[in-house]
């Protein structure tokens, strides 16, 4: 008997243990650590407009901020590196204004660089996100200078975890990382000097296509999906994107092995096949109710019995 | 044998004919789409959403034929019920559908220029045309334009009790539409009701 409570505490124990750890790590709720320090940066870069004592003419300044150097400070501090100083990443140099003009080509960490092989953030598979990424048409087309940052802004990056946002939430935030690039011309040509295909007419053999664009991911279709990933980065050639309406759209949708993966098991028990799409949805042939199904086959039977018995006594007695 | 009585004019059969047409193909093409699966595609998907969407907005248009005929012409005073006698009148019909046919009884509601439908026709009739058509015709046409639909309806997605509306309002229209060629076998021949719809004359028994 005890053995039966140490093996249910043990069990428990990991339940527990698993739920806490897929927790965000990052402490939301204290005042940001460095946030006097990092003022000095923000006085100027957290705005569109500075000023400086210019030493030379004694007068004091004002002048527009490159668009490209304005971080939105409010962002930062909601984002997952808020604690973190300026110079934990950027020179200290930077400390020095004018800044010196060789900064601009400092190197920038990348996000395996702190990630990478560190078994604290095991969780969130830095290395394996890695290891797709140069299997990804966004390596294998570009050069090294198409890093992380291209799509997540480490100023204001926040981990969209399951289970502490909605679906649709969830779904705006990952599918806005791809429509930054490829629906702004602007951005698409900083990688390439094609010109950008426009998205809707790509995807026109989608009916309803801005509706699928507020309920799944592009990555659904368009990467290759891996039990362990949650956002999965090995981003296909085009031609290899699910194209098929039934890879969805059925009972064994794969977006149950994708999007809805970590939705509680019991929604699914419920009687409804994939019921955990409800909360959120509706995807025609993924949602079907087992009584509803069992419901309507015993009445259709029982018509055909009826009319069956009907149409023998019919004539029979013609 | 009895005169025969031109009950079905013109329009009233094309606008069946269309319907008939348009339920089979809504009736195949929705059951596609609410059992796909990739291995035993009944229809291909993308072209049952094409052809349920079209075949929906044919059957939609013929609905406001239907209404707009009934209004203008006699044949909406067939649909006229008349609830005081109903039950009985039902229970009369149901027994003669159930007993009297055997005994090669005479119909208690034979059809004449003033009663096409005996009490049983005409209460399914009115619940399918003027109760289940509407409901089906709106919870399609919101399925048609989703944006339209409210996001979240008592903490379930509105898509989805729009979507479960119509099916299950499609599945009663597909037992009314087997009960209702079934019964149209039961004219003077077994193929009586189904020329009448072609040649528009009721042949009585």
């Amino acid at each position: 008997m005890r053995n039966i409570f140490l093996l249910l505490f043990f069990v428990l124990f990991a339940f527990v243990h698993k739920q806490a750890s897929a927790q965000l790590m990052v402490d939301m709720e204290s005042p940001p650590s460095n946030s006097e320090m990092n003022q000095t940066c923000f006085d100027c870069h957290g705005q569109k407009v500075y000023s400086f004592e210019n030493d030379f003419s004694g007068m004091l300044e004002r002048k527009v901020m490159n668009p490209n150097y304005v971080l939105d400070t409010g962002a930062f501090y909601q984002g997952v590196h808020r604690h973190f100083a300026c110079i934990d990443c950027h020179s200290m140099d930077y400390e020095v204004f004018p800044h010196q003009s060789e900064l601009r080509f400092e190197m920038m960490y990348s996000c395996i660089d702190c990630h990478g092989g560190d078994e604290t953030y095991a969780q969130y598979n830095f290395d394996q996100i890695e290891a797709e990424f140069f299997q990804s048409v966004h390596s294998s087309r570009h050069d090294e200078s198409f890093n992380c940052w291209m799509c997540h802004d480490p100023h204001a990056y926040k981990a969209m975890t399951h289970g502490e946002f909605k679906i649709s939430e969830i779904v705006k935030a990952h599918n806005q990382t791809c429509i930054d690039c490829h629906n702004d011309a602007a951005q698409f040509q900083r990688i390439t000097d094609s010109i950008r295909p426009d998205l809707a007419e790509v995807h026109s053999f989608i009916p309803k296509y801005e509706a699928h664009l507020k309920s799944v991911r592009c990555i659904e279709c368009h990467t290759s999906q891996q039990d362990t990933m949650w956002v999965a980065h090995n981003i296909l050639e085009k031609d290899l994107a699910v194209k098929k309406c039934v890879e969805c759209h059925s009972s064994n949708t794969m977006l149950m092995a994708s999007l809805y993966k970590y939705q509680s098991i019991e929604a699914r028990q419920s009687g409804f096949l994939n019921a955990v799409i409800l909360n959120e949805s509706y995807v025609i042939g993924a949602n079907r109710n087992f009584y509803f199904n069992i419901i309507s086959i015993i009445l259709f039977g029982l018509a055909i019995l009826g009319i069956a018995v009907h149409v023998f006594f019919r004539i029979k007695n013609r | 044998m009895s005169k025969r009585i031109y009950l079905y004019p013109i329009w009233l059969r094309f606008w069946h004919a269309i319907n008939a047409l348009m339920f089979l193909i809504l009736l195949a093409t929705g059951l596609s789409m609410q059992y796909s699966n990739p291995d035993w595609p009944l229809i291909r998907f993308d072209l049952a959403v094409q052809f349920h969407n079209i075949a929906g907005i044919i059957v939609s248009f013929n609905y406001l034929i239907f209404l707009l005929g009934n209004r203008t012409t006699s044949n909406g005073a067939y649909y006229k019920m008349n609830w005081k006698t109903l039950i009985s009148d039902l229970i009369k019909q149901m027994n003669y559908y159930l007993f009297g046919v055997f005994k090669k009884q005479a119909t208690p509601f034979p059809v004449n220029e003033e009663r096409k439908f005996n009490p049983l026709q005409k209460f399914t009739y009115v619940l399918t045309m003027y109760g289940m058509m509407p409901v089906i015709i709106i919870t399609g046409l919101a399925l048609l334009f989703p944006e339209l639909i409210i996001e979240k309806v008592f903490q379930s997605s509105g898509i989805f009790l729009t979507a479960l509306l119509h099916t299950v309002i499609g599945f009663m229209l597909s037992m009314f539409l087997v009960i209702h060629v079934y019964f149209s076998t039961m004219g003077s021949s077994p193929l009586s009701n189904f020329k009448s719809m072609i040649n528009g004359y009721h042949e009585p028994h």
